[in-house]
């Protein structure tokens, strides 16, 4: 590892200053995958800036009947809060099916949106990768991509973005708030992350020392229940091969209103839009289900190795719906 | 950086351009001050610094628990945690369990259990059932958690809640079954209670 400057951010505002003096400078939050990346030395940062001890660590009701959260707030007490399990139950169950006790607790919710993809070519520097290294090409593509993507990848880069979190957030409208050298803005969730194009080195819309402030979910829908589903190589303790966060609400026997998001997919989470027209007032029937889900992933271009992947995601998304429909 | 720092940033400015800081890592209850590099994981500092080779180095990534310590009172994994980033902070290892001579009731169910063969992994596995037991007494849901749970009450630790719990520790040996029955027994009570939950 490198040697680099540490300096504990006293304000927002002094991050976002030191954050962007410095190029190349990095946040910490609670380091789980920044730390892990450095010892890998994929990441170099000259300079880190400690965001962990700011005070963005309270989840908020909001006067429109929302919920702001903080960056800062751990995992774990994001999918303990009595309000997210109530009226966002995707979000507590993504983060739940997500890494280990030990990690939630101290992994952050602006890390967790910003962790980097687990493209093996990315984590070992002796191997060429356009995303680590712009320009040297992308081993995965024709090597080891089975956990790698089917939609939306480029010629430059296959890799997924590895969150849960961010599938339930997508699937529920959330908006980051970010605040930079430029000032504050707002940013949907679901464009938070970029797909790779031909700048695979940027996984987000994120500028030079922009931090995340905090994500903010509009209020709940009365009547729709919500879930998250991730399939994986062991019961726990592991990243998705495929996930799916949806919410759902049926009234007489139609889909009233229906947003679904895919995880493991893709270099960002996979709104899926076209699905979500399927279903729109649709009976809810397992057939519109998987009619739904064809529609979405008519679009897929896998790879050799993981067209299993489709499969999966097909029968993960028509088993959740089902379950929701049922609860209605 | 501000050109002309006010007296409070310039401290933090020589802090954000060297490469080690002063610190003190409250150890078992012990303040120890401490000048590290900025790259010493808590995991280094306690092992090779403190002396407190309690913690274990296994993967060094987060992957196995090995080096699982309480932090405030919750567990984490302690390799990847630099250590300037825990200032102030109260760290818990495996040899601050035990008060005095009295072991930790998980210690002694561990024994009764035979919950080892290498012992490794064991510290880790320690610390995690601690931090487990206040996590389910606060309310932590786990992904095993059933829906129909109240949200914010105790959760009851069955053997499938206290497996899942634990998946952030392995066991190369695989003395999985009467790890779970261990902690069990402490979520009894302390008290064997000669139902085998897990084998
Ligand atoms: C063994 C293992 C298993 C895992 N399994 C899963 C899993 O199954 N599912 C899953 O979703 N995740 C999993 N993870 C990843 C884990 O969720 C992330 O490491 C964690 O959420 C990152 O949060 P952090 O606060 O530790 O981020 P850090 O490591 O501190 O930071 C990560 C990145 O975010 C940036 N950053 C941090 N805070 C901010 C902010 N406020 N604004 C802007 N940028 C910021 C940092 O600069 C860095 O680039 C696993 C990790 C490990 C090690
Ligand atoms: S998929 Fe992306 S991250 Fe993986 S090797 Fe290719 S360019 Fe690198
Ligand atoms: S040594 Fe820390 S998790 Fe393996
Ligand atoms: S007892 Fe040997 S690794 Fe667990």
């Amino acid at each position: 590892m490198k040697p680099f400057g540490y300096l504990r951010a006293a304000s927002v505002e002094e991050a976002v200053r030191a954050g962007a003096a410095q190029p190349g400078a990095k946040f910490l939050g609670g380091g789980t995958n920044l730390v892990d990346l450095m010892k890998l030395g994929v990441e170099e940062p000259p300079l880190l800036v400690d965001v962990s001890g700011l005070p963005l660590d309270r989840i908020e009701e909001l006067p429109d009947g929302g919920l702001r959260i903080g960056a800062t707030v751990r995992n774990s007490e994001l999918a303990a809060a009595v309000a997210v399990r109530e009226r966002y139950p995707v979000l507590s169950q993504a983060l739940l099916s997500g890494a280990s006790g030990q990690l939630r607790n101290t992994a952050t919710t602006g890390g967790n949106l910003v962790q980097r993809t687990r493209c093996t070519y990315f984590q070992d520097i002796s191997k060429p990768c356009n995303k680590r290294a712009p320009g040297t090409g992308c081993p995965a593509r024709d090597g080891a991509h089975r956990d790698l993507a089917v939609l939306g990848h480029s010629a430059h880069c296959v890799a997924t973005q590895p969150s849960d979190l961010a599938v339930a957030l997508a699937a529920l409208d959330a908006t980051a708030h970010l605040h930079g050298p430029d000032g504050e803005r707002e940013v949907p969730v679901t464009e938070f992350h970029r797909l790779p194009g031909e700048h695979p080195e940027q996984d987000t819309v994120l500028r030079p020392g922009e931090l995340i402030t905090a994500v903010r979910l509009p209020p709940d829908r009365p009547g729709a229940h919500s879930r998250y589903r991730k399939a994986r190589d062991r019961a726990s303790f592991a990243f998705a091969l495929v996930s799916v966060g949806a919410v759902l609400e049926v009234r007489g026997g139609a889909v009233r209103y229906a947003a679904l998001a895919f995880g493991g997919l893709a270099h960002r989470p996979w709104r899926a839009r076209a699905a979500e027209e399927v279903l729109r007032g649709a009976p809810a029937t397992a057939d519109t289900f998987a009619r739904a889900a064809d529609a979405e992933l008519a679009a897929a271009r896998p790879l050799r190795e993981n067209g299993f992947k489709i499969t999966l995601a097909r029968n993960l998304a028509i088993d959740a719906l089902t379950d929701l429909a049922a609860r209605t | 950086m501000e050109s002309s720092p006010q007296p409070a940033a310039a401290a933090r400015t020589t802090a954000a351009t060297a490469e080690r800081s002063d610190m003190v890592l409250h150890v078992n209850g012990v303040p120890y001050p401490l000048t590290l590099d900025h790259r010493t994981t808590v995991l280094d500092a306690l092992r090779e610094h403190l002396d407190l080779t309690g913690a274990k180095k296994g993967c060094d990534h987060g992957q196995c628990g090995a080096c699982t310590v309480l932090v405030d009172g919750r567990r984490a994994n302690s390799c990847l945690l630099l250590a300037v980033a825990q200032n102030g902070r109260r760290i818990t290892t495996v040899e601050g369990l035990a008060e005095g001579d009295r072991l930790h009731p998980l210690q002694e169910a561990f024994l009764d259990r035979d919950a080892f063969q290498c012992g490794y992994c064991t510290p880790g596995q320690l610390c995690s059932a601690v931090g487990l037991l206040a996590e389910a007494a606060d309310g932590f849901p786990s992904s095993v958690t059933p829906d129909t749970a109240a949200p914010g009450a105790p959760v009851p630790l069955t053997a499938d809640e206290i497996r899942e719990r634990m998946s952030g520790n392995l066991c190369r040996c695989g003395a999985y079954p009467r790890i779970v029955d261990a902690v069990g027994d402490v979520r009894d009570g302390g008290i064997r209670t000669g139902q085998d939950v897990a084998s």
